[in-house]
């Protein structure tokens, strides 16, 4: 169904750890693993589903890993990625970092897990906090009859373990929205999204019933109220802990939230909104003398609002040398490691204009490979404001104990995929 | 301290320390040495030495020591069988103990040694774990029982442990239910008859309960079960599908796409002018385009599936064309497929679009992707008639690019286009001959012939351009050979007075100078042509073509069916079926959409009325592949007996049975071959992409391991009389006579052997040249005993089709040699088609429909069947038993109308509509196959099991 063993290598394909889970394929088929990839790799063309024979390897790699599932089966593809993801993450909050070292480091909990997160191909318990209630790295110091299997593992809420306590209880709320734009090289804006989360951070104690209000038209449209300031959400993801089928039904988020951090839901929203930060630029390249940059960046957006540290990457050839700059605001530096100017930019108020010049010279020799046209990006962040123009409306929580909980909302609006592409 | 200093041990007796530490009376010493033990073993070196000692500290009450021992026996117990047993005691012991953790852990652990003598020792832990108060103690035994399966199916059946397992279903914990689904679906995955998810509507409303209170996994797990059930009509279909879309919105990506295999599937059933039906597509779209925001390898898996799911239903995607545009820092792979996409979302509303992006593409650096960006230029000409002259004059400003692989691959295109659009854009020549001297690849070079071939009379040094290629016509790859061959005798038809030594001089090097047995073929057959009747030789080569077809590649609709019932999965990422590369699986059910269930539908679809009318529009879009692209296909195949690895032999013969059939012969001779499209994508990612070609091979191995499921021979199957295929004063003395017959699904050639000589006869043995189906004998041939003067032996020849494939005129002789002790003898006989129609020819109604209107008018034949007397009923059981199959029966106008198919044995489709006038001796039968040449044996075959 779906993985027969997984993989842990290091860049050189040496396996630093493994388990295998199914025992139908031999573990050294894991040793064809690395000269395929680099086959691939060679031409050009890699592809995350190798196979050797009848042995398939479904690979993801984390910094200097990577993560191998192998199988035999017609496994299903999308939950072993997952999986594989879901390692990481799990990894990644029990030891910060998971890299080599890491995973040496603390190799006899790394087995616990992996003991516990799949049996036999299939994929178990895999909510870290509740991991951390009975896998510990300290399991040692811990007297044996304490360590019990949590109720939380098999409850129905196997995200959130009963008898929280907090002196106030509070839940934070962090809307945050990202652009991604695409625009091509003669302005026009070729496709624009706004994709936006909603983050937890919820202190409250016992098992508390939350129910969160926004603006979603098709909710105004249900309820018959005015549909004006709403919002119209494309496709919204929801964490495991909301009521799927509720909302189905009526719109109705209801949940009963995860201790602590967590992304509650995320949306996608195809509104043709104006670029936020709009920018022009001209690159023009002497063939063996020089390239000449000028760019103009533009706040689209209320002038109320600011935005934060915001960084222009403009692509330059790589062999460009003796840079100069002039900028109206802010500085420019020259990244010859990733072959872009960057021009940062502070604080950048709406309704703004402002303007970069850049100078390169270029060696008399042209150079042999031919170069990709990298597009401009940009980063920013724009705090207190929501692109789409999505709105909290309410957060009842709802707790049999009877106390009253405080929730606090931020609105962040954030550069994405952000992508203008050049001429040259 | 970390972990870490376990792997730094000293060199020197390291075992020999262990050993020591291990058998330590301190409880601290002990636990650092299993450590080290379980360090060494991470990194690969031997401790198995070791064994029991580490087993000695099992019975600890430390559960971070007992995790890290029964991880050592895991790895272990396999190669020290008999000191396994060690740990038995303790296990059971473990599986009652009054931590839950520790008897899942134990139970956990005993499934994973996979020690046969240990297995019956574990029963009676595992069935008392199996009723464990602790749910987290249950759902680890629910997956012990498949593992226990896996190393020992006929004890976990003995020991009822099945049944327990489906009681588990309505076990009141999620969790528990989730585990229970998944070990019986990979239980009934290994063992497909053994009926253990027998989902009935009360079953399947306990997992839709399950599925909104279980982990993502398992949400994952009971959708995927979901997936193999058949609702019983379009309401229960309807009603599942309500519940499960929620589960679009799950912010796991996995349950998205089985959420969304379960809806693709179920949604065949519900009748499409409900309004439900068109809430669902709509629900559809948008969770598929949020697939593209996750992270790469899952985009890829999505996009694999979007793949097959715009094929399906083109509407639910066809206003998302901008979420396929590709970006700049996207892997290569994510890059590709969306161009795949892209082009197949193509169409008049969005082409301005569509090609503004790929003239973006054409000119990055990423090779592949620009020649891919190239071809779908080509693509979009050829599928939306209006932007033709956009594309030519984008292709060409590629070409002044100069960049070679470019002008190469703009090359390939532009002939497509021009096959599509005959005397439309010639204007173009004589930019494309500048780059003549830069083409240095097969396919390039071979378009560019192909163009001046065909536009001969147009190109003043037509002549001089194709003697140039003529020099070193040996180096040449077979493409171009064969191209060249053909071009010059266009030309030489076109412009006779000035080319006949040009023409000679290719013919003398195809038919002498060459050993490649495809090039001296048609070498011959032009020479003939020609010399004997050159007016005959021009309307056969410069006949007009047919046309290519505006999509390539497309799965055939079998396939896909299958495919779209594996969303998610493996299959759906290759686009091949599960057998094509799970071993084991050959007895596998394939997986098929439900049939339509409208509750307006009677059993005589009141469509099958006109089948080539009007149909749904959204209707699968026409599968004819385009010919050319099949020829090139044939080509590219190594012609030897297949024994390639990646697909099985089996299928990569019929592959080549089907295309000999459908794009060699005939169509190639007509000067049309490489007028097609190769498939764009095919080919260009050499491995696991491998697009399967279109030929669908479902069923080759049911016909093959599924004889006793009552699809096989009824008796009565029509032989026909043997007849002498070899006269004995032609042979020596021998008298070989004889017949084909299809018996239990295998064909058989029944030979008598007569001995008119006056001597023995004795080593006899037989060969068969390479035929139209690939037919050769299955074991060797064995006279039981010499053949004395006088003496007459009869024997049965089984035979396979998995032999070489050469198209043969006509399509049924077969060639056979005959060799005995006196000499070789040669004969040929002609065989009856039917003994190639496979016990699965049974179309499903849908498929047959939507087939008999893709199949183009062209192909269709009609004939009239003279003097029979029978009536429909005897007609469909007298055919039946030669595996022609009645699908649908009408009455029109007080005549029978019967629609029928069948399936020859490389996987080609007969379609057959077949009226009967009661009381008239007369029959009609109409004909449509993708391989019109057929039609006529199909007849033969119709009328002789008819009239006997």
């Amino acid at each position: 169904m779906s993985a027969s063993a997984v993989f842990i290598l290091d860049l050189k394909g040496k396996v630093l750890i493994s388990r295998n889970y199914k025992g139908d394929v031999d573990t050294t088929e894991i040793d064809h693993f690395l000269p395929l990839l680099m086959q691939q790799e060679e031409e050009g063309l890699t592809c995350p589903l190798l196979s050797h024979g009848k042995v398939h390897f479904l690979w993801i790699k984390h910094s200097n890993l990577y993560l191998v599932a192998l199988t035999m089966k017609n496994s299903n593809a999308s939950l072993v990625y997952s999986f594989l993801y879901k390692l990481v993450e799990v990894f990644t909050e029990y030891f910060k970092e998971l890299e080599e070292e890491s995973i040496q480091d603390n190799f006899v909990v790394v087995y616990e897990l992996l003991d516990e997160l799949m049996d036999f191909g299939f994929p178990q318990t895999t909510d870290s906090q509740i991991l951390q209630e009975y896998i510990t790295q300290e399991g040692n110091k811990l007297e044996v009859t304490k360590q019990r299997v949590p109720n939380t593992v098999t409850n129905a809420v196997s995200w959130r373990s009963e008898g929280i306590k907090y002196k106030k209880n509070e839940v934070f709320i962090d809307v945050i929205e990202s652009v991604n734009l695409l625009v091509n090289a003669n302005g026009s804006v070729l496709s624009s999204d706004i994709v936006g989360s909603v983050k937890l951070k919820v202190m409250l104690s016992g098992m508390p019933e939350l129910r969160l209000g926004l603006n979603d038209r098709v909710l105004f449209g249900l309820t018959g109220r005015d549909k004006g300031k709403s919002v119209v959400m494309e496709d919204v993801k929801f964490h495991q802990c909301v009521r799927l089928s509720r909302f189905e039904n009526d719109r109705t988020i209801s949940f009963i939230p995860p201790d602590g951090d967590s992304e509650l839901m995320s949306y996608r929203i195809n509104a043709h909104v104006k670029p936020l930060i709009w920018i022009e630029s001209v690159i023009e390249k002497f063939s063996h003398s020089r390239v000449e940059i000028m760019v103009k960046a533009k706040g689209q957006f209320k002038k109320q609002s600011v935005a934060n540290s915001v960084q222009i990457s403009v692509p330059v050839p790589s062999d460009v040398d003796s840079p100069r700059f002039k900028t109206s605001v802010g500085s420019a530096k020259y990244v010859p490691e990733k072959n872009v100017v960057i021009w940062t930019i502070k604080s950048f108020p709406g309704g703004k204009e402002f303007l970069m010049r850049a100078h390169f010279g270029l060696p008399s020799v042209d150079k042999d490979e031919l170069e990709g046209r990298p597009p401009i990006t940009v980063k920013f962040e724009i705090p207190y404001f929501t692109v789409s123009g999505i709105q909290v409306r309410y957060m009842k929580i709802i707790e049999k104990s009877g106390y009253q909980a405080l929730p606090w909302v931020r609105y962040i609006t954030q550069s994405g995929d952000y992508q203008l592409r050049t001429n040259s | 301290m970390t972990d870490s200093k376990y792997f730094t041990t000293t060199k020197k007796g390291e075992i020999f320390e262990l050993k020591a530490e291990l058998n330590s009376d301190k409880k601290e010493k002990k636990k650092e040495a299993v450590k080290k033990v379980i360090a060494s073993m991470t990194v690969g070196k031997d401790v198995s030495a070791l064994f029991p000692d580490v087993v000695n500290c099992m019975q600890t009450d430390n559960l971070e020591l007992k995790k890290l021992v029964y991880l050592y026996l895991m790895n272990y117990a396999k190669s020290q069988p008999d000191m396994a047993i060690m740990a038995v005691n303790t296990f059971v012991k473990d599986c009652e103990d009054p931590n839950p953790l520790i008897r899942a852990l134990a139970v956990r652990t005993m499934g994973c040694i996979r020690v046969d003598k240990i297995t019956e020792y574990l029963c009676e832990p595992l069935r008392k774990c199996l009723k464990d108060e602790d749910p987290y103690v249950r759902k680890t035994a629910a997956v012990c029982v498949a593992k226990l399966h896996d190393i020992n199916a006929q004890l976990v059946e003995d020991q009822g442990f099945l049944d327990t397992l489906k009681d588990l279903i309505s076990d009141s914990n999620p969790m528990v239910v989730a585990n229970a689904v998944a070990a019986l679906s990979e239980i009934a995955e290994s063992h497909p008859n053994s009926n253990l998810l027998d989902l009935n509507p009360q079953s399947i409303n306990k997992l839709l309960t399950a599925l909104n209170e279980c982990t993502e996994w398992g949400q994952i797990f009971i959708l995927d079960c979901l997936a193999n059930y058949t609702p019983r009509d379009d309401r229960e279909s309807q009603s599942i599908c309500e519940r499960v879309t929620p589960r679009l919105s799950h912010a796991n990506s996995a349950v998205v796409l089985s959420a969304v295999k379960v809806l693709m599937k179920f949604m065949e059933m519900l009748p499409k002018d409900l309004d439900y039906y068109g809430t669902l597509l709509k629900k559809l779209a948008p969770p598929l385009v949020t697939l593209l925001s996750a992270e790469p390898e899952l985009q890829y898996v999505a996009l694999r599936n979007i793949n097959l799911i715009v094929q399906k239903r083109p509407e639910i995607l066809k206003h998302e064309m901008k979420v396929f545009f590709v970006k700049y820092n996207d892997p290569i792979y994510v890059k590709l497929e969306k161009l795949d996409i892209m082009i197949r979302l193509a169409s008049q509303a969005n082409i301005a679009q569509v090609l503004a992006e790929l003239k973006e593409y054409a000119t990055e650096v990423d090779v592949d992707f620009v020649r891919k960006a190239v071809r779908a230029i080509g693509r979009c000409a050829i599928k939306v008639e209006q932007s033709a002259e956009r594309c030519v004059s984008t292709l060409l400003d590629l070409i002044q690019t100069k960049v070679n692989y470019v002008v190469q691959e703009a090359i390939v295109v532009i002939k497509d286009i021009f096959r599509k659009y005959p005397n439309k854009y010639e204007s173009v020549i004589a930019t494309l001959c500048e780059n003549l001297d830069s083409l240095d690849e097969p396919e390039a070079r071979a378009a560019m012939i192909w163009i001046v071939g065909e536009y001969a009379e147009r190109i003043d040094n037509a002549d001089e351009l194709l003697e140039s290629f003529l020099e070193g016509f040996h180096d040449e790859s077979t493409q171009v050979q064969l191209q060249l061959l053909t071009a010059i005798v266009k030309l030489f038809l076109k412009k006779p007075t000035e080319t006949q030594e040009l023409v000679q001089q290719v013919l003398s090097l195809a038919t002498q100078d060459s050993d490649n047995p495809d090039l001296r073929d048609r070498g011959y057959i032009y020479w003939r042509l020609l010399s004997t009747d050159p007016v005959a030789a021009k309307e056969v080569v410069l006949a007009e073509k047919p046309l290519i077809s505006e999509e390539t590649d497309l799965i055939e609709p079998t396939l896909l069916d299958e495919l779209i019932c594996h969303i998610g999965t493996l299959a759906s990422v290759y686009h091949k079926p599960p057998n094509a590369f799970v071993e084991g699986s050959r007895g596998v059910q394939h997986k098929r959409l439900p049939p339509r269930t409208g509750s307006n539908e009677s059993p005589e679809s009141p469509e099958l009325a006109q089948p080539a009318a009007a149909q749904p529009a959204d209707q699968p879009p026409a599968v004819i592949p385009s010919q050319g692209d099949l020829l090139g296909d044939l080509l590219n195949l190594d012609l030897g007996p297949p024994t390639s690895g990646g697909t099985p032999a089996i299928t990569s013969a019929m592959q080549m049975g089907a295309m000999d059939l459908l794009g060699g012969g005939l169509d190639s001779l007509l000067g049309g071959d490489l007028g097609g499209s190769p498939a764009i994508g095919a080919g260009s990612r050499s491995c696991s992409y491998a697009v399967l070609p279109q030929c669908p091979s479902r069923g080759w191995s049911r016909d093959l391991f599924d004889l006793g499921s009552g699809v096989g021979m009824p008796a009565g199957s029509y032989v026909v009389p043997k007849t002498v295929w070899l006269p004995a004063m032609k042979a020596k003395g021998l008298e070989i006579s004889g017949t084909f017959a299809r018996r239990m699904g295998t064909i058989q050639m029944d030979v008598t052997f007569t001995n008119k000589a006056m001597q023995i006869m004795t080593d006899f043995a037989i060969q068969f040249n390479r035929n139209s189906f690939g037919l050769s004998p299955a074991a060797p041939l064995q006279l039981a005993t010499p053949l004395s003067p006088n003496q007459t032996i009869e024997v049965s020849l089984p035979l396979s089709t998995v032999g070489p494939v050469m198209k043969m005129d006509p399509l049924n002789n077969l060639q056979v040699a005959v060799k005995n002790n006196i000499d070789v003898f040669y004969f040929s006989s002609l065989y009856p088609i039917n003994i190639l129609f496979v016990e699965d020819g049974k179309m499903e109604r849908q498929v047959f429909l939507a087939t008999w209107k893709d199949i183009p008018s062209d192909n269709e034949a009609q004939f009239q069947i003279k003097d029979c007397h029978l009536n429909s009923d005897a007609v469909s059981n007298k055919l039946q038993s030669n595996n022609i199959f009645t699908i649908a029966k009408r009455n029109v106008e007080g005549q029978d109308m019967l629609y029928q198919s069948m399936k020859l044995t490389n996987g080609i489709w007969i379609l057959a509509e077949l009226r009967i006038q009661p009381g008239s001796p007369n029959f009609t039968l109409s004909l449509k196959c993708r391989a019109p040449e057929i039609s006529q044996f199909v007849l033969q075959s119709y009328e002789a099991m008819l009239k006997n």
